[in-house]
């Protein structure tokens, strides 16, 4: 066998191109004759469109048409909903363009059509839109109490959904209990910022009825579905493409925006390619974000510390609309007991519509939120009992012997159930405690103290569920020209590396070099059974189903392989691209075999000769072909998970309080982390990695501001605060591998792992470095200057 | 009414902008176009020379996903008309590798440090970096004087970790460290 590829820290297939400037993203792709979209956006939070007058901008030159929502046709409709749930009543969607009502500073009016963009923006700026503008309530405590402003006039409460999971017996938990903390904790909006902003181009081809799109998007099978469905088209006349695309992170799996409908609408009716590329405001104001939520928590412990029961009430907030169903919150709620035992669990939530950007999964996907919750109610219950942070936590670990832990009663966003599947928790907590050196730190930090500066040490455990269903697919096809083998799944990537570590996968079943693996995705037209990249599920769905579908190849290689060198099976090797006779010098080719394995009329090449109707070797008795047999070497196989697997990690930091700018400095950052089996260890420490900068972004930096109109006041890079490099420390990342027991390659996703404690970590740290200045908790993100400022000031 | 049946629009081919003539030398070749004066050079380079590999992020200069080099100095190519670019010496990221397969010491040294991810943001990275690395100054190696140079480039997928290392090693494959 070659030397076995997963688990090694393989370099990427994709980054000679994208380091050329050879990548091929949506406005990278040449589109001849392509017409460009600009929206008028609305500016106001809450009100009434009077209306709208186009005729200065229908005339200017350089326009080709003018679309407001009398001008669409049957798309003059709700989106669609695209998780519905239960607990939603009359769920809210929004229009491609809006008609009568405008919900949100951003909301598309009105959608220009133009030679280039620049005329497209002059020609938006002409329309003229009257609008009565009416009250709003940005804040969420406020926006459900009685005599708000309503953002929808179906729900005077403002309350999307209101939904109650129940795990255990916690009534009679909480009446046996010794000791009850309670905690308010709240999480501020931020924004997925992929470096891309998104993107869709369309182009219509008469002739053949097909509609083309290139989209960057995290679900390009999803929107052929939606575009499919409201255009009334045949799905295979709808080819998606989701190109290269600039990162994600959430903000594109949401489908459709209504750019993604009216650009390809306009194609069509137009005649001419039409392509939209939002710009940085746009991104702000017009793409999903997430996070704002405030969690009221209880735990209910003995005195020692055991907690018996867990009562959790959050409001979560989902923006105007609510598309994507409860999946942040349901995420948010199922997640809230951490790695605890906690066995009695009450968790209610909220949602609820505020006038303000749609919310939809950003990585994390209300993971951050409820582990901010739990470990800062942790820390507050060790505070108050007297018991050292990293030992409460230990009292209440799951042990490695209790998995599976399920938590009967709660369903996780995938509609399946919440069952902690392996760990080792209690290694994970005293490797982080032994790498920061959490023993030796009271003395550290006293020394520093002594010199005028303020050190703070945190931890914060969390856990994420990964690899949700319902299924993904796999195909593997040997090239018979070039051996080179071609592998189609239904994701996309928007820089994970899948195109390396699925290579990986199939390289060691194969025996081909990984740059022999070419793999296709995020082509309707290449592949369309699947789902989509989220929810840090790519490597546990697709990985397996393109293992399984590479043991198939596998399997049928060997056959057909044994068969032409004329031995048993069993002596057949498959590496370095042939198939070999074990212990001798004879070998055939994968191409070759490839070749031969489609009984052939035609000859094209030398091997093909082989393979053809007089040839010697395929000359036998009836059909070329037995009733079950298929020509070729590939296969297609499928993984569906029976329930999302969980990988967890611990994080721990030491920080400083600059007592001048109150700014916070990390000093050192150290994350344990297990997603099971590593199929390349440098693709997830990268994906950690990133993960983490964006969260602490999120607890330091990060919170889209609006004033008290609705107006967002920092939608742009320089007041909306994105880490740069000198924000951004040395982490020290350790990993643990405990196999997932619930598929054949014991892996857990790491997609979102680097985020989630993040918050929790620093807010800790920066209690315990300003305590004794008489600072009071921090129990919200982020924590920036003037948070401190005020944290102090009202000690 | 069928759709089918409705006279196609008449399509303009341009804004009514003025022109104006620029001529500038590109990656070593000169070209010569009519460009409106608003253009920005980021849309010129991508859409009129079809050198797509600088990439758009921001378009208020925040980012530095776009940056150029400009007669050898850095800048945001979407601060920047094409006009303003009139006689310059422009360089892109298309023009670092030598041949058609190979890869620059920084591309090199990028690829082995698993230093990009979705590889939006990396030819402005790749273009502020190759000023530094061109420059006769010593280049400051440090971590601090690492971040420093990657300062004014924003990545959301990679934490930047890889990139400092990345430039540690592009220093030590040109016998810079």
């Amino acid at each position: 066998m070659s030397t076995r590829q997963f688990g090694s820290r393989v370099q990427r297939n994709i980054d000679p191109r994208l380091l050329r400037g050879e990548g091929a993203f949506t406005d990278d792709i040449p589109l001849p004759g392509a017409l460009h979209a600009a929206f008028v956006r609305s500016p106001f939070a809450r009100a009434r469109i009077l209306s709208i007058d186009t005729a200065a901008a229908r005339a200017m030159p350089g326009v080709v048409a003018v679309y407001t929502c009398d001008d669409i046709g049957h798309l003059d409709q709700a989106l669609p909903l695209l998780i519905p749930h239960p607990s939603m009543r009359d769920a809210r969607t929004q229009r491609p363009l809006a008609r009568d009502d405008v919900h949100y500073v951003g909301q598309a009016v009105a959608m220009v059509v133009a030679a280039d963009r620049y005329v497209a923006e002059d020609a938006a700026l002409a329309i003229d839109v009257d609008y009565d503008q009416l009250a709003v309530e940005l804040d969420l405590e406020r926006a459900v109490a009685p005599g708000a402003p309503a953002v929808h006039t179906t729900h005077p409460d403002n309350v999307a959904a209101d939904f109650t999971q129940v795990s255990g017996d916690p009534e009679t938990a909480m009446a046996a209990a010794q000791h009850v903390t309670r905690i308010r904790v709240q999480v501020d909006r931020s924004t997925a910022a992929p470096m891309e902003c998104r993107t869709v181009a369309a182009r219509f081809d008469a002739a053949s009825g097909e509609l083309v799109v290139w989209d960057g998007t995290q679900a390009p099978i999803g929107v052929r579905g939606g575009l499919a469905s409201i255009f009334g088209l045949d799905e295979h006349k709808v080819r998606v493409i989701a190109p290269d695309v600039g990162g994600g992170f959430g903000q594109k799996v949401m489908f459709p925006y209504p750019d993604e409908l009216l650009v390809p609408f306009a194609a069509i009716e137009i005649g001419r390619p039409v392509k939209y590329i939002e710009d940085r405001r746009e991104n702000f104001i017009g793409s999903n974000q997430e996070r704002t939520q405030i969690h009221w928590i209880e735990l209910h412990a003995t005195k020692n510390g055991e907690v018996l029961a867990l009562k959790d009430e959050f409001l979560h907030d989902t923006g105007a609309f609510i598309p994507y169903g409860i999946a942040v919150a349901q995420v948010a709620s199922t997640s809230i007991a951490g790695p605890y035992r906690i066995p009695n669990i009450e968790v209610r939530f909220r949602a609820v519509y505020t006038p303000t950007v749609p919310v939809t999964p950003y990585r994390g996907c209300g993971r951050p939120q409820s582990c901010f919750a739990i470990e800062r109610a942790m820390d507050k219950l060790a505070d108050e009992l007297g018991i050292d942070r990293r030992e409460i936590r230990r009292r209440n670990l799951i042990a490695d012997d209790e998995f599976p832990w399920a938590r009967e009663g709660l369903l996780f966003a995938d509609g399946l159930r919440v069952s902690l599947d392996s760990g080792q928790y209690h290694k994970a907590l005293d490797l982080v405690c032994d790498r920061i050196g959490w023993d030796g730190f009271a003395a550290e930090q006293a020394a520093a103290r002594a010199e005028g500066r303020d050190l703070g040490i945190g931890l914060a455990f969390y856990v994420e569920g990964t690899g949700l269903g319902p299924y993904e697919g796999g195909h593997v096809r040997i090239h018979p020209i070039t051996g080179k083998v071609y592998v189609n799944t239904g994701l996309t990537a928007q820089g994970q590396g899948h195109d390396t570590v699925f290579a990986q996968i199939v390289a060691d079943q194969l025996g081909v070099p990984v740059t022999d693996v070419i793999l296709v995705q995020g082509d309707t037209a290449a592949y369309d059974w699947g789902v989509a990249t989220f929810a840090s599920r790519a490597a546990v769905v697709s990985g397996n189903a393109i293992h399984k579908t590479a043991a198939l190849v596998r399997d049928k290689t060997v056959r057909a392989a044994a068969n032409m060198l004329e031995v048993q099976e069993a002596d057949v090797e498959l590496r370095d691209g042939h198939a070999w006779v074990a212990g001798t010098d004879r070998k055939v080719p994968l191409a070759a075999i490839a070749t031969a394995s489609n009984p052939l009329r035609y000859a094209f090449n030398e091997a093909a000769q082989a393979a053809t109707q007089f040839a010697p070797a395929s000359r036998h008795d009836g059909p070329a072909l037995q009733d079950d047999q298929h020509p070729g070497l590939e296969a297609a196989a499928y993984f569906s998970p029976e329930c999302a697997t969980w990988a967890y990690g611990v994080h721990a930091a030491v920080i400083e309080v600059d007592r001048a700018t109150l700014q916070v400095k990390i000093h050192r950052y150290v994350c344990v982390h297990d997603c099971g089996n590593m199929i390349n260890p440098t693709l997830v420490e990268g994906q950690v990695m990133g993960g983490l900068a964006q969260g602490i972004g999120g607890a330091l930096y990060e919170r889209i501001e609006y004033d008290a109109e609705g107006n967002p006041t920092n939608a742009n890079f320089v007041d909306f605060l994105i880490p740069y490099a000198t924000e951004i420390p040395d982490v020290e990342i350790a990993h643990l591998e405990t196999p997932s027991p619930l598929n054949p390659l014991g892996v857990k996703g790491v997609g979102e792992a680097g985020c989630i404690a993040v918050g929790p970590t620093i807010a800790a740290a920066v209690e315990d470095a300003l305590r004794h200045r008489g600072g009071g908790r921090f129990d919200a993100v982020p924590i920036t200057p003037s948070a401190i400022l005020e944290n102090l000031g009202t000690a | 009414m069928n759709a089918r049946a409705l006279p196609r629009p008449q399509i303009p081919v341009n804004s009514a902008d003025p022109r104006h003539a620029v001529t500038l030398t590109v990656n070593g070749v000169e070209v010569s176009r009519e460009v409106s004066p608003r253009m920005l050079l980021s849309d010129f380079i991508r859409h009129e020379l079809g050198l797509t590999g600088t990439h758009v992020g921001c378009e208020h200069g925040v980012c530095g996903a776009c940056t150029v080099l400009i007669d050898g100095v850095s800048a945001r190519s979407c601060l920047t008309l094409a006009v303003q670019a009139d006689g310059a010496e422009l360089r892109t990221v298309e023009a670092l590798a030598d041949g058609d397969a190979g890869l620059s010491v920084l591309q090199q040294a990028f690829a082995e440090s698993h230093a990009l991810q979705c590889g939006y943001c990396t030819p402005g990275f790749l273009m502020a970096l190759t000023e530094h690395f061109e420059s006769g100054d010593p280049l400051d190696l440090s971590d601090e004087g690492i971040r420093e140079m990657i300062a004014g480039n924003l990545c959301r997928c990679t934490g930047y970790a890889n990139i400092v290392v990345a430039v540690r090693r592009a220093a030590e494959l040109s016998g810079r460290s």
